[in-house]
C-alpha cells in the first residue's frame, strides 16, 4: 500500500507533490519560523559582542569595534573573579555531586523491591521539583541564626554562638555546592537506575553460584556495565564546568558574600541586563560558551578514545 | 536452577552486613532530605515569637495560622498566584499543541524538506545566543513587560519535538490509512487519531513543561518590571531578597527583624511548593519515564 503511494507520487512533478502535502508543510513552517526568530536571531545577535551597542541601537545600527570588548573583559579583575568562583563551585559540585548519584543508584538498586525502596526514591527525587527561589528561601531559613542548622550545631556543641554562614564569604562555595547536590543527587540516580535495571540478571546468578558476595557483584558486574553511561554523563558534566547556576546565585548571593558568590552568569546578568553594558556582557558570554564548547568536544574525544582502547580486549 | 550451590557462610554474613548498612544509610538519606523540608513546614506554623527565638525542630512552636492569614491578606499574592496559574496552563497547552503539530508533520518520512528542517532544529540544541542577545531581541519584539514573554518563547522546543516525533512514528500506519480512506484530512488524522493515541507522551511533556513554568522566576526577573505581571515565584524572590537585606543590616540578632517578614516568607514558600508536592507523588512514574525517554535517544 505504502510503496504504491510513493511510486504513484514519483510520477508527479515536484510542484504537485509539494502541493499534495501542503497541510503537512503548513504544520512544520510555524516551527521553523519560531526557531529562526527565537534561536537564530539571538545567535545573529552575538555580533553585538564585536560592536559598541547603546540603548538606542538595533542589532544592525551599532558601530563595529572588533575585539575591543574582549580586551576589556580579559583585563577586568571582576571578570576573572567570577571565572574563579565559577570554577571553584563547579569543581566542588563535580567532586561531591558526580560520584554520589552513582553510589546512591547502586544502593537503591540493592534494596529489596517494596514500599521502602519506593519511599526512598520518592523522597530523594522530591528536591529536584523545588524551584531555586523556594530552595534558596529554605536555605536562608536553615542558615539564619535561629534556623535549623544553627540549632543543630548548637545542640551538638560544635559552636557556642549562633552563626549565619551565608554571611561568611569563605563558606559560600561549599554552601553553593552542597545545596546543589542536595537538590539534584537523588534525581540524577534515575538514568543510572535505568541502566542497572537493564543488566541481565543471569550475570548476578552466575556470580552468586560462584560465591561472590554483594560487594564483589557490584565491583565486577554493576560498575563495569555502567561505564558507558558514566562516561557520557561525565562528558556532559565537564561541558557544564563554566556554566554556572544563575537561579541559585541570584537567590543566595548577598552584599557580604558577593566577592565569593559572583559567578560568570550572574556577572553577565549584572553587567548586561542591570547596568545596560550590552556589548561587554555579550562578549563575556560568548567567550565562555566558546571555551565550554571546546571543553565538551575534547572531553568527548578523550572518553571515546578511552572507551575504544578498552573495548579492544 | 537445579544446581544451587550453597553460598559459604562468609558470603552470607557479608551480604547480611551489606544489606543492614545499606538500609541504614538509605534511612539516613531520606532523613537528610525530608527533615530540612519538614523543618520549614513546621516553622511556617510557628508564631513570630518562637521564630525569633529559634530552636524549632520537629513540631511547630506556638502553633498559629496567622502567617498564612497574613499572606492571604496581601491581595498582590492572589494576583501572583493567578499569573502563575495562567502562565502554567496557557504555556503548557500551547507548548504541547505546537510541538506535536510540528512533530506530526516531521514524523512523515516523505515530508519534502525534512532533512533541512531537522538540520535547522538540531543546530538549536547545541548553539544559542545567550542571555544578552535574547534580552535585546525581546526588547525589539516588544516582549519586555508583557505576559506573552512567558508563553511565546516557550512555544516550541526541538528536543520535545524529537520525543513526540519518535512516539508518533510508532503508531501503526494502518490506523491513519484507514482514516484517510474514510475521508479524513491531515488535520483530522492529527487531531482525532494521533493525539488521542499519544496521551502518555503528551502527559509526560506537559508535566515537565508545567513544572518549568510553575517554578520559573528567571523570565520575570530578566524581562518583567511590572509587579502586576509577577508570578508567585518572583513575588517570593522579592520577599526573600528583602528579608536578606534586613538581616544583613543587623547580622548579630534577628530579634530586631520584622518577624512578619520571615513568617510571610515561610508561609509563601510552603504555599508556592504545595501544588507540586501534592501532584508529584502520583505522577512520579511519568517524570521518571520522561527522564529515560530522552536518554534512550542519546
Amino acid at each position: 500500500m505504502r510503496g504504491k503511494v510513493i511510486i504513484g507520487m514519483k510520477r508527479k512533478g515536484f510542484g504537485s507533490r509539494l502541493w499534495s502535502q501542503m497541510p503537512l508543510q503548513i504544520m512544520v513552517w510555524p516551527g521553523i519560523i519560531f526557531m529562526i526568530i527565537f534561536c537564530y536571531m539571538p545567535i545573529y545577535g552575538l555580533s553585538v559582542a564585536f560592536k559598541h551597542y547603546t540603548v538606542v541601537d538595533t542589532f544592525q545600527s551599532a558601530q563595529w569595534v572588533g575585539f575591543e570588548n574582549f580586551k576589556i573583559a580579559f583585563s577586568d579583575k571582576f571578570f576573572w573573579d567570577s571565572v574563579g568562583n565559577t570554577l571553584a563551585i563547579s569543581f566542588l559540585k563535580i567532586l561531591i555531586g558526580f560520584p554520589l548519584p552513582i553510589i546512591l543508584a547502586i544502593q537503591i538498586s540493592e534494596l529489596p523491591n517494596g514500599r521502602f525502596k519506593k519511599m526512598v526514591q520518592t523522597i530523594s527525587y522530591l528536591p529536584h521539583f523545588l524551584s531555586w527561589v523556594v530552595l534558596g528561601g529554605m536555605v536562608i531559613n536553615w542558615m539564619s541564626t535561629t534556623g535549623a542548622f544553627s540549632t543543630m550545631l548548637l545542640s551538638l556543641g560544635v559552636i557556642d554562638k549562633p552563626v549565619n554562614y551565608l554571611l561568611q564569604p569563605d563558606k559560600y562555595w561549599l554552601i553553593a555546592a552542597l545545596t546543589d547536590v542536595w537538590k539534584e543527587a537523588g534525581w540524577n540516580t534515575i538514568l543510572y537506575l535505568a541502566v542497572i535495571a537493564s543488566i541481565d540478571p543471569t550475570y548476578y546468578e552466575a556470580a552468586r553460584i560462584d560465591g561472590a558476595g554483594k560487594l564483589r557483584q557490584i565491583w565486577y558486574i554493576t560498575l563495569p556495565l555502567m561505564r558507558r553511561i558514566i562516561a557520557l554523563t561525565f562528558t556532559l558534566t565537564i561541558g557544564g564546568l563554566l556554566g554556572s547556576n544563575l537561579d541559585q546565585t541570584l537567590v543566595l548571593m548577598n552584599a557580604i558574600n558577593r566577592p565569593k558568590a559572583e559567578v560568570i552568569n550572574s556577572y553577565v546578568f549584572r553587567m548586561g541586563l542591570t547596568q545596560g553594558d550590552f556589548s561587554y556582557a555579550t562578549a563575556v558570554g560568548l567567550a565562555i560558551s566558546i571555551v565550554s564548547l571546546i571543553l565538551v568536544l575534547s572531553t568527548n574525544a578523550l572518553t571515546k578514545r578511552l572507551n575504544d582502547s578498552e573495548s579492544i580486549f | 536452577m537445579m544446581i544451587m550451590q550453597r553460598p559459604n557462610r562468609n558470603t552470607i554474613r557479608e551480604n547480611l552486613l551489606f544489606d543492614t548498612i545499606n538500609v541504614m544509610l538509605m534511612l539516613l538519606l531520606t532523613l537528610l532530605i525530608a527533615y530540612p523540608i519538614w523543618n520549614v513546614v513546621v516553622s511556617s506554623f510557628s508564631d513570630a515569637q518562637s521564630l525569633s527565638e529559634g530552636g524549632i525542630t520537629f513540631y511547630p512552636k506556638g502553633f498559629t495560622l496567622e502567617n498564612y492569614r497574613a499572606v492571604f491578606r496581601d491581595t498582590t499574592i492572589w494576583r501572583a498566584f493567578g499569573i502563575s496559574i495562567a502562565k502554567t496552563v496557557i504555556g503548557v497547552l500551547t507548548h504541547v499543541f505546537f510541538c506535536s503539530m510540528v512533530a506530526f508533520a516531521m514524523s512523515k518520512r516523505y515530508l519534502i524538506g525534512r532533512k533541512l528542517y531537522s538540520a535547522i532544529g538540531i543546530i538549536t540544541l547545541f548553539f544559542g545566543g545567550g542571555m544578552v542577545p535574547t534580552y535585546l531581541l525581546y526588547r525589539q519584539l516588544g516582549l519586555l513587560n508583557s505576559f506573552w514573554v512567558y508563553i511565546l518563547p516557550q512555544l516550541f522546543n526541538y528536543y520535545d519535538m524529537i520525543v513526540l516525533m519518535n512516539f508518533f512514528r510508532d503508531i501503526p500506519a494502518s490506523l491513519e490509512e484507514s482514516a484517510v480512506i474514510d475521508g479524513a484530512g491531515t488535520w483530522q488524522v492529527f487531531l482525532r487519531i494521533v493525539l488521542p493515541l499519544s496521551l502518555p507522551v503528551l502527559a509526560t511533556i506537559a508535566l515537565f513543561n508545567g513544572v518549568y513554568q510553575w517554578n520559573d522566576y528567571m523570565t520575570a526577573r530578566m524581562f518583567i518590571n511590572d509587579e502586576k505581571l509577577y508570578p508567585v515565584q518572583m513575588k517570593l524572590y522579592k520577599v526573600i531578597v528583602q528579608s536578606q537585606t534586613t538581616a544583613m543590616s543587623n547580622p548579630s540578632s534577628s530579634a530586631v527583624l520584622p518577624t512578619t517578614t520571615r513568617s510571610i516568607q515561610l508561609a509563601t514558600i510552603v504555599l508556592t511548593t504545595l501544588p507540586i508536592v501534592l501532584v508529584y507523588p502520583f505522577l512520579q512514574k511519568y517524570f521518571v519515564k520522561g527522564m529515560t525517554l530522552g536518554a534512550v535517544k542519546e
